[in-house]
């Protein structure tokens, strides 16, 4: 005769292990996975400190994410220890896990025994919808979505690169944008810079990316910085945000970005591009090279062709705006490897990618010395620009 | 022989070619092949002291010549140089 459900949870939690919420509290954020298999509702009112939400509808298919090991340490809680005591019955008869434990009591006990929860962001049922497909990724789902809400990004112009960085950034719901720029949206423009439109023509174009952008997803806060970056304003304007993407179109602004991104050890997704190529690189300060270790001087003024107006195929800073994009995500949710201490370098025309390596130098004038070290004389140390683009004719 | 990608910025200093092949065993010997053959490179990538450009990058296959014995280091013919000019496009 099959058994009744109460008799099957109780053989079930005479086979399995089980841990006293009081042997948790120490192991609380310190190394040991604890899993939270209620349903998502019942994690919106709170849960265990640093425990990684899992339903239980969704376990064997996301495990892995949270203990790719085997034989690592696992403790399953829900709110009274009954779905836990499955779920454990689980991972270790059907999945191999050898170490899992199933807390007494669930969530209930630890909350009466007065141990310390959290409050869970909590997403509107908007954003549910709105970010699904983000859920549904393991290397992204809740925590990356809520990395993302929370993160403060800084895009350096609107222009061709800023602009498609800038709308999917917007799309996959980073909170806070800010914008540099002190141009206004010209025709010549729209070949390629698809966050201004024609009806848009002659407004400033942090006016009309902040149209495009809260047109796209309202939950973004736009920062307008309708000016121009110089050694006066660098540090209060980009102090305060996670990460720089610079897509600037001179050497003296990206060579002052670099210094001062290390300062205030800011990475830097940064991107070039000319006619039909494209260089992709992340410059995060002491963990990998910075701008300088690439590259210790600019090019004299002949040879740098940055100065006028260059030929360039619309859709390109498109595809090297896109690559900084998913940089930029990768940077906030802790996902995958970042090309840092590498460069990436597009030619369209060929459709091929090659890669170098960057390796920090370690005279670098720049990163080879302490933050505080570096004085406000020293940053962005540069001919003058207006005279710099006068010699290249 | 070696080959020898080139940038954007260095291209109509060797009638438009995206990539060059050139003769020799060092990095050296290769660029000075390039230049014999392209004598507008030369500024682009050598100073008045004879040595590489502070500016310009050479990596052999994926390595800064930097870092490996630079001017010096040895060339194969199956290596693929790569020279490397800051760029600053954006807009």
């Amino acid at each position: 005769m099959s058994p009744s459900g109460a008799e099957f949870l109780k053989q079930i939690k005479s086979d399995i292990s089980e841990v006293d919420p009081s042997d948790v509290v120490p192991l609380v954020n310190n190394g040991v996975a604890i899993v939270d298999v209620r349903e998502t509702e019942e994690v919106a009112a709170g849960k265990l400190p640093g425990a990684k939400h899992i339903p239980r509808g969704f376990l064997e298919s996301r495990i892995e994410s949270v203990a790719p090991d085997r034989s690592q340490r696992v403790i399953l809680y829900c709110a009274s220890g009954n779905r836990s005591a499955f779920a454990a019955n689980t991972l270790v008869r059907d999945m191999g896990y050898e170490r899992v434990e199933s807390m007494t009591g669930g969530f209930t006990l630890w909350k009466d025994r007065g141990y310390e929860t959290e409050t869970p962001f909590a997403f509107t049922s908007e954003q549910r919808q709105r970010y699904s497909r983000h859920f549904l990724l393991p290397e992204v789902g809740e925590e990356g979505q809520r990395k993302l809400l929370e993160a403060k990004v800084l895009l350096l112009g609107a222009g061709g690169l800023g602009a498609p960085t800038a709308l999917y950034l917007a799309a996959a719901g980073v909170g806070t944008l800010g914008i540099v720029d002190d141009d206004v949206v010209d025709v010549s423009n729209l070949q390629r810079q698809v966050i201004h439109r024609t009806d848009t023509i002659g407004l400033p174009k942090v006016d009309s990316a902040e149209q495009a952008i809260n047109a796209l997803n309202p939950g973004v806060d736009v920062v307008k910085h309708q000016t121009r970056l110089d050694a006066s304003n660098i540090m209060s304007i980009i102090e305060g945000y996670d990460i720089i993407v610079d897509g600037v179109d001179n050497f003296p602004t990206r060579y002052l970005l670099n210094d001062a991104s290390v300062r205030l050890k800011i990475p830097v997704v940064s991107a070039a591009i000319l006619g039909f190529e494209g260089q992709l690189s992340v410059f995060a300060p002491y963990d990998g090279p910075c701008y300088r270790c690439l590259f210790r001087v600019p090019p004299p003024a002949e040879l740098a062709p940055s100065c006028g107006a260059n030929g360039v195929l619309g859709v390109l800073p498109g595809t090297m705006g896109l690559l900084q994009a998913t940089e930029v995500l990768k940077l906030i949710m802790g996902a995958g490897t970042p090309l840092i201490g590498r460069l990436l370098m597009y030619d369209a025309l060929d459709a091929s990618t090659s890669e170098v390596k960057v390796r920090r130098d370690p005279e670098c004038p720049i990163c080879s010395r302490e933050p505080g070290e570096i004085s406000d004389e020293e940053m962005g140390d540069f001919p003058d620009y207006d005279a710099f683009c006068a010699a290249a004719g | 022989m070696a080959t020898i990608r080139i940038p954007p910025v260095l291209r109509a200093s060797v009638g438009g070619e995206r990539e060059v092949t050139a003769e020799g065993e060092t990095v050296e010997a290769v660029l000075r092949s390039l230049i014999a053959a392209h004598p507008d490179t030369e500024a682009q990538l050598f100073g008045s002291d004879g040595d590489l450009n502070r500016y310009v990058n050479v990596y052999l296959n994926d390595e800064d010549v930097r870092v490996l014995d630079g001017l010096k280091t040895a060339v194969a013919d199956s290596d693929s140089l790569v020279i490397l000019p800051a760029m600053a496009g954006g807009r």
